[in-house]
């Protein structure tokens, strides 16, 4: 194991996904109940929870979380273009923008994955940690937007007719069913449980990854990098192994969750 | 003159024997066809029969047996208490095979005590009960007759708190039969034991607890003597009568029922159409606020009405009632409980001139446009709400694509994820 490390995100940026990840398992807990609500387990969450206003009411709680970190996210974006004029959050291996290497990358990926060609030269985001965010980032849109409207009904009625809500609550739901689907499954095994990364990666707790694991898994950065100097400046000192102990607790208790209530959604649409 | 006599000879009487006040005078001759004590002139005996007295001094015997060694013991001060005793009837008025008889004891076994000298129209109706016709089909048969529900010799009259049949002590009777497992078993009672049910009902506890005259028990539904089977359409709880039956207490429930579309189908003929017990259940009934009646309810209205409640369980009414809370809109919420009208009927709650004020029953500020939501979308149809249809059908290929792509790529990755660990592990 190298010794030296490199940081990858920022303590705002770990904040946000700790405060997302709480969120959003608070958010798929009490409103998976409501999408499967003739199932047995659905029936049994919803009685642990206590009541319906006792899951509405947590739901909502999530969903402002939810909704502060998103508008956080938001205002540091333009913070950086607006105020500092950076312009590499919207194009270059610094931005999260669809480009296209990452169309090549995704293509030679799949050769690889078919012993057909060399692994691609990622750099700083690969093409399916642009999906994650963008699928977050349409989430948001779409889950945050029907959620307001459902949470206001009375009001938003003055501006919008009817049938809106009726749409509003089937977007909602499927939308969710998707956002969660695709967490506890897709990145879970992206990001976590793959082999390569199997138990867990635990970056995004500690912020930190050694030069090792750069060099090996983004070596287009790796290079960036070196001939910039910038490994000397994002240089930091290894994670406290406390720090590793917390990142693995928490990531281990989110994936199980995650998990099981993948389980429950298998189980009921299956059955 | 005949009260004083009778009231002479019983003091008379009763100075010679603790028992003996049962009797009358010797000479008069109560007629079994008399109901009350100063009926007609009693006609001139042919031949004396057994005064009571006779009787009790064998009967009167706490444990006087017969030969086959069956307690025959009668308790004359209660006989004496009793209606029948009230009207000075005597041991052979009802036992009439020894109004004759002077040669005591007599044979251990009678002749089965004769209602119907007095009481022929209850009989009759008793004779076309179900209980008759369980009697009469088997000879094993343990079903009601007469003295089951009346007592033998302690007969007392309806209003009678003492009695067997006063009204807050009828579902104790008819529960001494029907909540035994044996006599269910033996009578094969589809309901099983009924007694039970009723005593946790609304108007069980309203007899039980509140000690309420008038609330129903078990004669109010079945009547007393002619209780019939429920699909005989003579049966007062025959499917169609079981409205008319309800309304004889609710009656402005009644009425409301007959004006609305359920009443008025059931009026034609149609059997499909729900009555009271369908939706109150028939012994059970419960409180309309509980939260176990309500959600069966609208499980009962889905029973015809499937297509509405698949789509009243897609909104967030139907997901909250089916998660078995109650604080949301229910059927009977919308569209009335009793007296429910087509959307196009101007009486509708959810007609257009009301939806909106029925609406504003849960949502007291809602507006026209919170009230053009559809309750019961149907995603399913382009027609009827094609937006949401079309959102449908984007929504299902959007996961249908996300979840094929992303999973064949991770199906892809997974082989090739080993292999990289496996090299892994060989380098370090």
């Amino acid at each position: 194991m190298s010794t030296r490390f490199v940081r990858r995100f920022d303590s705002t940026d770990r904040l946000l996904h700790g405060f997302l990840m709480l969120s959003f398992l608070g958010l798929a807990a009490t409103g998976l109940p409501l999408i499967f609500s003739d199932e047995p387990w659905a029936r049994r969450m919803a009685s642990i929870l206590g009541s319906f206003e006792v899951a509405g009411w947590m739901h909502r709680v999530c969903a402002t979380i939810l909704i502060t970190v998103f508008a956080v996210h938001l205002v540091r974006l333009g913070k950086r273009l607006f105020l500092r004029r950076d312009l590499s959050v919207l194009w270059g291996p610094q931005s999260m923008v669809p480009q296209p290497r990452d169309a090549r990358e995704a293509v030679q990926h799949v050769k690889w994955f078919l012993g057909r060609g060399a692994r691609p030269r990622f750099d700083r985001y690969t093409y399916w940690e642009k999906f994650d965010y963008w699928a977050v980032f349409w989430g948001m849109g779409i889950i945050g937007a029907s959620g307001l409207l459902l949470w206001f009904p009375v009001f938003f009625a003055r501006m919008v007719p009817g049938w809106v809500f009726n749409v509003a609550l089937l977007v909602h739901g499927e939308e969710a069913l998707l956002a969660v689907g695709f967490i506890f499954t897709m990145h879970f095994f992206n990001g976590h449980l793959r082999p390569e990364k199997f138990p867990m990666d635990r970056v995004i707790f500690t912020g930190r990854v050694s030069l090792e694991e750069l060099e090996d898994e983004r070596p287009d950065e790796f290079a960036r990098l070196s001939a910039t100097g910038g490994l000397d400046a994002l240089a930091v000192p290894p994670p406290e192994p406390w720090l590793v102990r917390l990142g693995s607790i928490i990531g281990t208790i989110a994936v199980v969750i995650g998990l099981v209530l993948v389980g429950f959604i298998l189980y009921a649409v299956l059955t | 003159m005949k009260r004083w006599l009778v009231l002479f000879s019983v003091v008379f009487v009763a100075t010679l024997s603790l028992v003996a006040d049962m009797s009358a005078t010797s000479s008069s001759d109560v007629s079994p066809s008399a109901q009350s004590k100063k009926a007609v002139k009693a006609p001139p005996a042919p031949a004396p029969a057994p005064a009571n007295d006779d009787c009790l001094a064998c009967h009167g015997d706490p444990d006087a047996k017969s030969e086959a060694g069956r307690n025959v013991a009668v308790d004359g001060a209660k006989f004496i208490d009793s209606v029948h005793g009230a009207l000075d009837l005597k041991c052979v008025d009802c036992h009439a095979d020894l109004k004759t008889f002077t040669d005591f004891p007599h044979e251990s076994k009678l002749a089965k005590a004769d209602c119907t000298s007095c009481h022929k129209d209850q009989v009759a109706a008793y004779d076309r009960s179900i209980h008759a016709a369980a009697r009469r089909q088997s000879t094993g048969s343990v079903a009601a007759t007469c003295t089951d529900c009346h007592s033998v010799h302690e007969m007392r009259q309806k209003d009678d708190p003492k009695s067997l049949t006063y009204p807050l002590n009828l579902p104790t009777t008819c529960g001494r039969c029907h909540g035994d497992p044996k006599v269910i078993a033996q009578g094969h009672i589809a309901i099983g034991n009924v007694a039970d049910l009723y005593k946790d009902s609304i108007h069980g506890k309203a007899v039980s607890r509140s000690g309420l005259m008038v609330a129903a028990n078990c004669t109010s539904c079945h009547g007393s003597h002619d209780i019939r089977k429920k699909s005989d359409p003579d049966s007062r709880v025959f499917r169609r009568n079981v409205p008319k039956v309800c309304g004889d207490c609710h009656e402005g429930i009644k009425a409301q029922y007959d004006a609305g579309v359920h009443g008025a189908a059931l009026a034609k003929g149609n059997d499909k159409a729900p009555v009271c017990a369908d939706c109150h259940t028939a012994h059970q009934i419960q409180r309309a606020d509980t939260a176990t009646w309500k959600l069966d309810t609208i499980r009962e209205c889905g029973t015809c009405h499937v297509d509405k409640i698949a789509t009243y369980r897609d909104t967030f009414h139907g997901q909250v009632t089916s998660l078995g809370f109650v604080r949301v809109a229910a059927c009977s919420d919308c569209h009335g409980a009793h007296e429910i009208h087509g959307k196009g009927d101007a009486r509708s709650k959810v007609s257009p001139a009301k939806v909106l004020q029925t609406c504003r029953t849960c949502h007291p500020t809602a507006g026209e446009n919170f009230a053009k939501y559809d309750p019961h979308a149907d995603k399913h149809s382009a027609t009827r709400n094609p937006v949401l249809f079309y959102a449908a059908g984007f929504m299902k290929w959007l996961l249908i694509g996300v979840f094929g792509v992303f999973g064949l790529h991770a199906v892809l990755w997974l082989p090739r994820g080993f292999k990289v660990r496996r090299e892994k592990g060989r380098h370090s």
